[in-house]
């Protein structure tokens, strides 16, 4: 593909998050964007995987941003990055991997699908419920890894064997073949058998109960409609229910800091506010460190409170807490089916959900 | 969450600092909050203002939920 750098080698600019930027952890998430003239942290078995895959490639440099920065100024990180990242003249970008950090996920996904319109083949890697997913890739090729880094070698690997493909502008097979999700792309073909042999073959493994393959998957949009609008306030119980993990001091139920297992109800009888001797954050996946020091900043009790009295609708007297940090899917759908069972049972109206 | 609790039956606010997460998944009312590690207030504001930001972000959810809505709808 494009024009092999001056010493033979084809160039790679890596993107890395602050934590494997190594510039440190949650608490460095607000990190500025940066660059590292050669590889750092995964790109060195990055740049190995490639040798050993026959492609003579040089990570001549790797950007580097915290998840949270990312997040809060996408468009202007891109605007002022993407351009940095073309004057290094790249034969291919990699982001990541990303594993399940969504923002993370989402940052490596923006930037693939920025630069494939400019002509810069990229290549990224997530876990399969990373919202980077659901939300780049058709306009990103991801290939599928683990939820954590112990899945890393195998995600590079992947990554790499794509990777030489679109250096060498090679054709992309199936998804499938290649271990990525799929982009929606449909190819036309000549198949060996004619399509009602194929169609009455998968009607007789169907009756048998035998394992089949669709030809054509039906797209899933799970959307929920929008339930009607509150006529008012008044009178109206509404409850307050967050992912960002605030629990009352010491964690109680001790909920994990991610991939958390299960939920807690608290109560708000009595409470005006919370404040650094009554709550606390468990969540694992932002820096607590402002939220320790007054947890009305992801739960809004004190606010809650003062417009009670002013609007007139009644606060339910329990919130619900979670921490929604590389939470599965399953667990949180599993959360929130029972809170709105008892949310139900209890007569709540509407809900107040709060996420980091 | 919100795409579930609503499922259930009841209308969602949802004040969150990653909008495109929440889109993603399925929340219908979404309110944009502050920033990621303190959504619902800004530590550089005196306590006054920080309070006065937090107080309209839960004033914004609120008149989100009186909000009649046909589609995913950004409060912003």
């Amino acid at each position: 593909m494009g024009a092999v750098s001056r010493n033979g080698k084809y160039r790679i600019v890596h993107y890395l998050n602050q934590f494997f930027g190594g510039v440190g952890g949650e608490e460095k998430a607000d990190c500025r964007p940066f660059t590292i003239k050669g590889p750092q942290g995964p790109g060195r078995l990055l740049e190995k995987l490639f040798r050993e895959g026959n492609a003579d490639v040089e990570i001549v440099a790797t950007v580097v941003c915290g998840d949270s920065y990312f997040a809060e100024n996408q468009e202007s990180v891109l605007r002022e990055w993407i351009p940095v990242i073309r004057e290094h003249r790249p034969d291919l970008v990699v982001a990541g991997p990303a594993f399940n950090a969504g923002r993370y996920g989402m940052a490596c996904g923006a930037i693939c699908s920025t630069l494939e319109p400019l002509g810069i083949p990229a290549v990224t890697a997530m876990f399969k419920e990373n919202p980077g997913v659901d939300q780049y890739r058709k306009t990103a090729l991801i290939v599928e890894s683990a939820n954590t880094v112990s899945g890393m070698e195998d995600a590079v690997r992947k990554m790499v064997r794509l990777g030489i493909k679109r250096l060498h502008g090679e054709e992309i097979e199936s998804p499938q073949a290649e271990g990525c999700f799929e982009q929606g792309i449909r190819r036309n073909y000549l198949h060996a058998d004619p399509a009602w042999r194929r169609a009455i073959d998968m009607l007789l493994r169907k009756i048998g109960g035998e394992p089949f393959e669709t030809e054509y998957p039906i797209p899933f949009f799970d959307r929920v409609e929008p339930r009607p609008a509150l006529p008012g306030l008044k009178g109206i119980t509404i409850a307050l229910v967050t992912s960002g993990g605030i629990v009352p001091t010491g964690n109680p139920d001790h909920i994990e800091s991610s991939s958390a297992s299960k939920f807690g109800k608290y109560s708000l009888e009595g409470l005006e506010s919370a404040d650094a001797t009554t709550h606390q954050s468990a969540h694992g996946g932002y820096d607590t460190t402002y939220v320790n020091a007054d947890p009305n900043r992801v739960l809004p009790i004190d606010v809650f409170r003062e417009l009670e009295r002013e609007m007139g609708f009644k606060p339910h007297p329990w919130y619900y807490a979670t921490v929604g940090n590389g939470t599965s899917v399953d667990n949180a759908q599993k959360f929130a089916k029972e809170i709105a069972v008892e949310l139900i049972r209890d007569g709540v109206q509407a809900v107040i959900l709060t996420s980091t | 969450m919100a795409k579930e609790i609503e499922r259930a039956g009841i209308p969602v606010a949802h004040i969150c600092s990653i909008i495109t997460i929440s889109q993603t998944v399925g929340a219908n009312r979404i309110v944009p909050a502050v920033a990621i590690p303190h959504p619902l207030g800004n530590p550089r504001l005196p306590p006054g203002e920080e309070k006065e930001v937090r107080r309209n972000l839960v004033k914004k959810a609120l008149a989100a939920l009186q909000t009649t809505i046909q589609e995913q709808t950004v409060f912003s």
